[in-house]
């Protein structure tokens, strides 16, 4: 078939709306479902408590209360909200995704399916679409029980521009777990085993959570001088440090979530915050504009959508050249 | 166009160096029941998968109904129905759920849905268990269920890869009765098997497959004649002394076999049976058996690989 993609006939997406509507459906009414969220809840539920708990006592103003729910890092357990989610969202991502195709295949649906008048463009992107609509539900559900947690416990409404930061830090959760649930289903176009797939696709994870950072800074000390002597060779360093641990998508989801949340934030890196604070004037506490904000984390949302279309297209290709016998 | 569903010329499928299917030719024509027969990896199920446009074609060109798979699958896939090897469904849905996915992959209208997927189930007497999930049934009733499923599209042409293969021979009987009625509402059924005698029942003609090949085609009296010879066979079961030779004078039969325990095969270029029965009788014979010998698939089968076998 893909010699002759080129010039077949009707559309691709011949098809899509009834796998994506299986998918979803399946997914929501699925037993894994149920111990993901509740995986979720269990996770999510215990930095939100604490640091709702610890929020109640604060007397200072602080113009952004709201949105240190989701990022203060309480006392009684250093895991702030964004952090769980961090390490969550993959899970879940994977749970959806590992064996979304070699499980039509080892339960001979595939042949079968494929066999009705759609592309495989079609099935792919439809099995796609529906775990990210699951997830974005339960994401969704997730945001909204912490948001209606804060409006209870700390009873003063978020102001506008809070409530549109907290929206986008949604959209970039969901954006995050679409990198992740690309990555399972690749493996679950490559391996016929969903075992195997669960397994290399857990193991990236780790890799990424885990060794990279390590590798990442290892590599950066390799690069540092011995002795600084500009400011802008520290700066130097710091941005290959960065640039390095932006190949992890996790890494790209925190600075994303940092920016959004943290309105203070200017630039990512210690010394690059520093520097600019100081070059350009600007007092370090003080917050950015919501757009000045969202421009600072452009780069990281691309680079989060551009990391999902890439994964899913090495898919679409494997997909295409795969026998559908067994 | 010709009165031909599926039209293969020179059908090249190429594994590395591997001729799976060896540029074939091969003609489907409307309603009739066309068998693919062939030992184990000769290249029936490549073929099937040719034809759907399921998987890559390396040389030659096929043409469904007027599509060609390749550029129109999508066309040829609305109105061929496929029931593949080991039939699949999801087990966490009904019967019917099940059907009603494909009903929308194929975008039948719900309404219409509905009476198509409910007739359907009636035609493969799944209609009583269609609320039950799959994962309750036996393998008959799924390979039933993957009738009904080709029975609710309306296909124009049923592709069936080794539907009998794992049923008991009730469940191959009603299968095969549920295809002769594709058969008997003008579906083509283009299907591959192993269990001979039974294909034989069903099939208009056949091909077998060897080596990628089409080593022989046509109806199953043809074939038997290429390969077994012209001739009528008869078998005769009698006592009496010399009857080998009593046969053996009669005129027009050609060949006389000793088929052991007092019984005997023999060829004649005509039918001999009443000259037979008069000859052995007026020997002093007597005459316990008398049977016309229908030429058998599986003989020609397995006549046909032995001799392949010698020449190799
Ligand atoms: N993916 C593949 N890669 C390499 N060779 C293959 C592949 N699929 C099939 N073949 C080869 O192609 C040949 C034909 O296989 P095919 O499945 O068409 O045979 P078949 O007639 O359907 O056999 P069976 O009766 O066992 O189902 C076999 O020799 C097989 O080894
Ligand atoms: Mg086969």
């Amino acid at each position: 078939m893909p010699r002759n993609s080129g010039q077949r006939e009707g559309s691709p997406f011949t098809g899509l709306a009834p796998v994506f509507m299986k998918e979803f459906s399946d997914h929501l009414s699925s037993a894994r479902m149920m111990v993901l969220m509740l995986f979720v809840i269990v996770f999510g539920a215990f930095p939100v408590a604490s640091s709702l708990q610890e929020l109640r006592n604060i007397t200072e103003a602080d113009a952004y209360l709201f949105l240190r729910i989701f990022t203060s890092a309480p006392e009684s357990l250093p895991i702030s909200f964004v952090f769980a989610l961090n390490f969550i969202i993959p899970i879940m991502a994977i749970g959806l995704g590992f064996d979304s195709v070699n499980s039509e295949f080892n339960h001979r649906t595939l042949s079968r399916v494929l066999s009705q008048p759609i592309y495989r463009d079609a099935l792919l992107l439809g099995k796609f679409l529906g775990a990210l609509a699951t997830l974005a539900v339960a994401l969704t559900a997730l945001w909204l029980i912490v948001f209606g947690a804060g409006l209870l416990l700390l009873g003063i409404p978020p102001r506008g521009v809070e409530v549109a930061r907290a929206a986008s830090f949604l959209l970039v959760t969901i954006a995050y777990g679409g990198v992740w649930l690309a990555v399972a289903m690749l493996f679950s176009v490559i391996f016929r085993s969903t075992a195997t797939s669960a397994l290399c696709a857990l193991g990236l994870w780790l890799f990424f959570f885990f060794l990279w950072p390590m590798i990442a800074s290892a590599i950066t000390t390799g690069f540092a001088p011995s002795q600084f002597r500009t400011a802008d060779e520290v700066l130097a360093v710091e941005q290959v440090g960065s640039v390095l641990a932006r190949l992890s998508p996790g890494t790209l989801f925190g600075e994303a979530v940092i920016g959004l949340l943290n309105p203070e934030t200017k630039a990512f890196g210690y010394f690059a915050n520093m520097l600019l604070s100081q070059s350009r004037g600007l007092i370090p506490g003080a917050p950015l504009p919501f757009d000045q904000s969202l421009l600072l984390i452009w780069p990281q949302i691309t680079g989060l959508i551009a990391g999902m279309i890439v994964v899913f297209a090495a898919a679409y290709i494997v997909f295409q050249r795969e026998e559908v016998r067994a | 166009m010709s009165d031909n569903v599926i039209e293969a010329r020179g059908l090249l499928k190429l594994y590395g160096a591997t001729r799976a299917v060896d540029a074939i030719d091969l003609d489907i024509c409307r309603g009739e029941i066309f068998g693919l027969l062939g030992p184990n990896g000769a290249g029936k199920t490549t073929t099937i998968l040719m034809i759907l446009g399921l998987t890559e074609i390396s040389g030659g060109a096929v043409n469904v109904l007027g599509f060609n798979p390749v550029r129109q699958p999508l066309e040829v896939k609305r109105r061929v129905g496929y029931l593949p090897d080991s039939v699949g469904f999801y087990d966490h849905l009904t019967a019917r759920q099940n059907l009603r996915y494909t009903a929308r992959l194929l975008a039948i209208p719900r309404k219409d849905a509905e009476k198509r997927i409910a007739d359907a189930l009636e035609s493969v007497q799944l209609a009583d268990v269609g609320d039950h999930r799959v994962a309750t049934f036996s393998r008959g009733m799924r390979q039933r269920l993957g009738i009904a499923e080709i029975v609710m599209k309306k296909a124009e042409v049923a592709i069936l890869d080794e539907p009998t293969s794992g049923l008991d021979p009730h469940a191959t009987h009603e299968l095969l009765e549920m295809i002769r009625g594709l058969k008997k509402v003008g579906v083509a059924v283009l299907l591959s098997s192993h269990l001979l005698d039974r294909v034989q029942s069903v099939c208009d003609r056949v091909a077998l497959f060897n080596n990628g090949k089409i080593a022989l085609m046509g109806t199953v009296v043809e074939l038997a004649n290429k390969v077994l010879g012209a001739g009528h066979p008869i078998l005769v079961e009698a006592q009496g002394s010399d009857i080998a030779g009593t046969l053996r004078g009669i005129e027009g039969v050609q060949q006389v076999v000793d088929a052991g325990e007092g019984a005997w095969r023999v060829i004649a270029d005509r039918d001999v049976r009443a000259a037979v029965a008069l000859r052995v009788v007026s020997s002093g014979g007597s005459l316990t058996r008398l049977a016309d010998l229908q030429p058998s698939l599986e003989e020609v089968y397995t006549r046909y690989f032995q001799e392949a076998r010698h020449a190799a």
